[in-house]
């Protein structure tokens, strides 16, 4: 492989790990520190895509043969704030219904909600162009030269993902953070202290679902079309939660580690499977879904803390004992 | 009134009984092993191609194949348990949830590499219906279907009832620590329950392939369904889920019944939406569930 190519796969990889990580840090805001077993990633995701692509997408001219559904053509960071505000809405309601009940029933929840926003996706043939999809969702710096759009692409999702992360960080730190990992922990000391759970639960879930929610907008807007495909559970739920276990679930860095790690692994084995003969390919493709559901039981059975474990933040008075 | 009958009654009575066969090992392993069980739907689908592997191999119809097939899943539960749960007995119950996660796609995903994605199906044709029974309009698969479930949960009724492991498990479900303190074989009640539950699952995915085809996804399509049945008869409930799944099969046939005018009430693409919204709706009135269950 020459340089230029070599470029464009690095540019590739840390692009779509960079939008995991956007995922998987809105899971260890769910999970890792709070404990909200989301298994509805791919709901809210949805949520996000849709609703950004709809509302970037150029519309559909009346009478030609094309397929799928058209959009409003609005500014890109429009549909990414609607995305994020639409799948906390989304959020929200579930949250509200749902968060009273321990976990096992938030996951029966949050996997009902995902499965009925892409039974929509898939039957709503006018809202969401059914399996033909919505197609020339715009791409931020794509009428840039090659490869500097791709490099421009790649930095922006840096920085969304480093804003993310100082703020979560922030947030973790401060005592608005204290009062989840408390509530994740011991959730009847909490209520004791005077904490209310309910209040604090429903808005990590919110905040955390909208970034779930983002992570849909930027992946429609990074592959220019979204079809009902984009939205399957192994990809947009499972293997966010093996990227967030591995990395080190309520670690920050761990969550931002974690996505590329395993996305590098993950395009990894899609090098390897190229290579075969197409009957091979298909087959080593249900491998490679046979690996998400190993990695996720031997790292939790071997390697529960991951790569990162997390690391309490140190108190004020910590140095001065 | 016999257009009812036979378009939407006797259709939900078929799928309910295999929504009954499901719920029973959900709310049994849940009630005993305190966790919920998300490759339920997976183990499903593992026993109806493991009885399409005898249907093609030996030339059988799919009711020969059936034993074999309860086995087959009964093995899988059972090294599934040992190699991926077991570790995880004395942590939070929730890690053995998202270890259930994983399990579930290694079983699909090890379906989709022994078999293909293909649709396959036990047997070729269109089956008629039943002339001796006219007016009703009942398929022979519809009689295997409902009588094997009836078989297999009275069968269930005994163990629980007439057996010594029985009422271990009974008591284990009722009362843990209870039932460790007074001498129970805890790993041994485990084992037992993941016998019972992989057994109905292992039927009612090959019910439900009787009934339409065998497809790598369709265990995961039912398990929505089948945690709404579980969860609405009671956890920890047998009877209850058999109930639940009956109101849960017989709610999403009804609710493409064309109540105002022409038009299903629900479009049949959102039969699944219909299974949780009566969850949801339990959830919030009764969580419980109707026989008075576990609440997580």
């Amino acid at each position: 492989m020459e340089i230029g190519g070599l470029l464009l796969y690095f540019t590739a990889l840390v692009t779509m790990g960079g939008i995991y990580a956007v995922s998987a840090l809105g899971l260890n805001l769910n999970w890792g520190m709070t404990g909200l077993f989301n298994v509805g990633i791919a709901g809210f995701f949805a949520v996000g895509a849709y609703t950004s692509a709809l509302l970037t997408a150029p519309p559909i001219e009346a009478g030609t043969a094309a397929q799928g559904a058209g959009g409003l053509s609005l500014p890109m960071p429009v549909g990414w704030l609607a995305a994020m505000a639409l799948a906390a809405a989304v959020a929200w309601v579930v949250g509200r219904i749902c968060l009273r009940l321990k976990s096992d029933y938030l996951a029966i929840a949050t996997i009902g909600i995902a499965e009925i926003i892409r039974l929509v996706a898939r039957n709503e043939q006018a809202l969401t162009g059914g399996s033909f999809g919505i197609k020339a969702i715009p791409r931020p710096f794509e009428t840039l030269e090659r490869p500097w759009g791709e490099i421009a692409m790649m930095l922006l999702i840096a920085a969304i993902v480093l804003a993310i992360y100082l703020f979560l960080q922030r947030a973790r730190n401060s005592p608005w953070g204290r009062v989840m990992r408390a509530i994740r922990d011991n959730e009847t000391a909490a209520e004791a202290m005077g904490k209310d759970v309910e209040a604090f639960r429903l808005q990590a879930f919110v905040i955390g679902s909208a970034l779930m929610g983002l992570a849909g907008a930027l992946t429609a807007h990074y592959l220019k079309v979204l079809t009902p495909e984009a939205t399957e559970p192994l990809q947009a739920t499972f293997l966010v939660y093996v990227m967030l276990i591995a990395g080190g679930s309520g670690n920050n860095r761990g969550a931002i580690l974690g996505a590329i790690v395993v996305w590098l692994l993950w395009t990894a084995t899609e090098l390897v499977t190229g290579r075969l003969p197409v009957e091979w390919g298909v087959r080593i493709a249900y491998g490679r879904m046979f690996l998400v559901g190993l990695l996720l039981v031997v790292v939790l059975q071997r390697f529960p803390g991951g790569l990162l474990p997390e690391r309490p933040p140190k108190l004020a008075g910590d140095g001065a004992r | 009134m016999i257009d009812f009958i036979n378009n939407y009654l006797i259709a939900g009575l078929v799928l309910g009984s295999i929504y009954a066969l499901g719920a029973i090992g959900i709310s049994m392993i849940y009630s005993i092993l305190r966790f919920a069980h998300f490759a339920h739907g997976d183990l499903m689908t593992f026993g109806a191609y493991a009885a399409l592997a005898v249907v093609t191999a030996m030339g059988w119809p799919a009711l020969a194949a059936l034993p074999f097939a309860l086995i087959a899943a009964a093995v899988v539960a059972l090294f599934v348990d040992r190699y991926a749960y077991r570790p995880f007995r004395k942590s939070r119950p929730i890690v053995v949830v998202i270890a259930s996660f994983g399990v579930a796609l290694m079983i699909r995903s090890g379906v989709m590499l022994i078999w293909g994605v293909q649709p396959e199906s036990y047997a070729s044709g269109i089956q008629s219906a039943l002339e001796s029974l006219e007016p009703l309009r009942i398929l022979p698969k519809h009689l295997v279907i409902f009588g094997t479930a009836v078989v297999l949960m009275t069968a269930m009724h005994l163990l629980l009832t007439r057996t010594k492991i029985g009422k271990a498990m009974r008591a284990m479900s009722d009362d843990p620590d209870l039932a460790r303190i007074t001498g129970i074989a805890t790993e041994r009640v485990i084992a037992w329950t993941w016998v019972v539950g992989a057994v109905l699952a292992g039927a009612a995915g090959v019910l439900t392939a009787v009934d339409t085809q065998v497809i790598p996804d369709m265990g995961w399509n039912l398990l929505l369904p089948i945690f709404a049945a579980a969860i609405l008869g009671g956890l920890g409930r047998p009877y209850g889920a058999v109930l639940g799944g009956l109101v849960i099969g017989m709610v999403e046939e009804l609710s493409s019944y064309p109540l105002f005018g022409d038009d299903p009430l629900v479009s049949p693409g959102y039969k699944t939406g219909i299974a949780f919204a009566v969850m949801v709706v339990m959830l919030i009135w009764r969580p419980q569930g109707l026989l008075k269950g576990r609440i997580l």
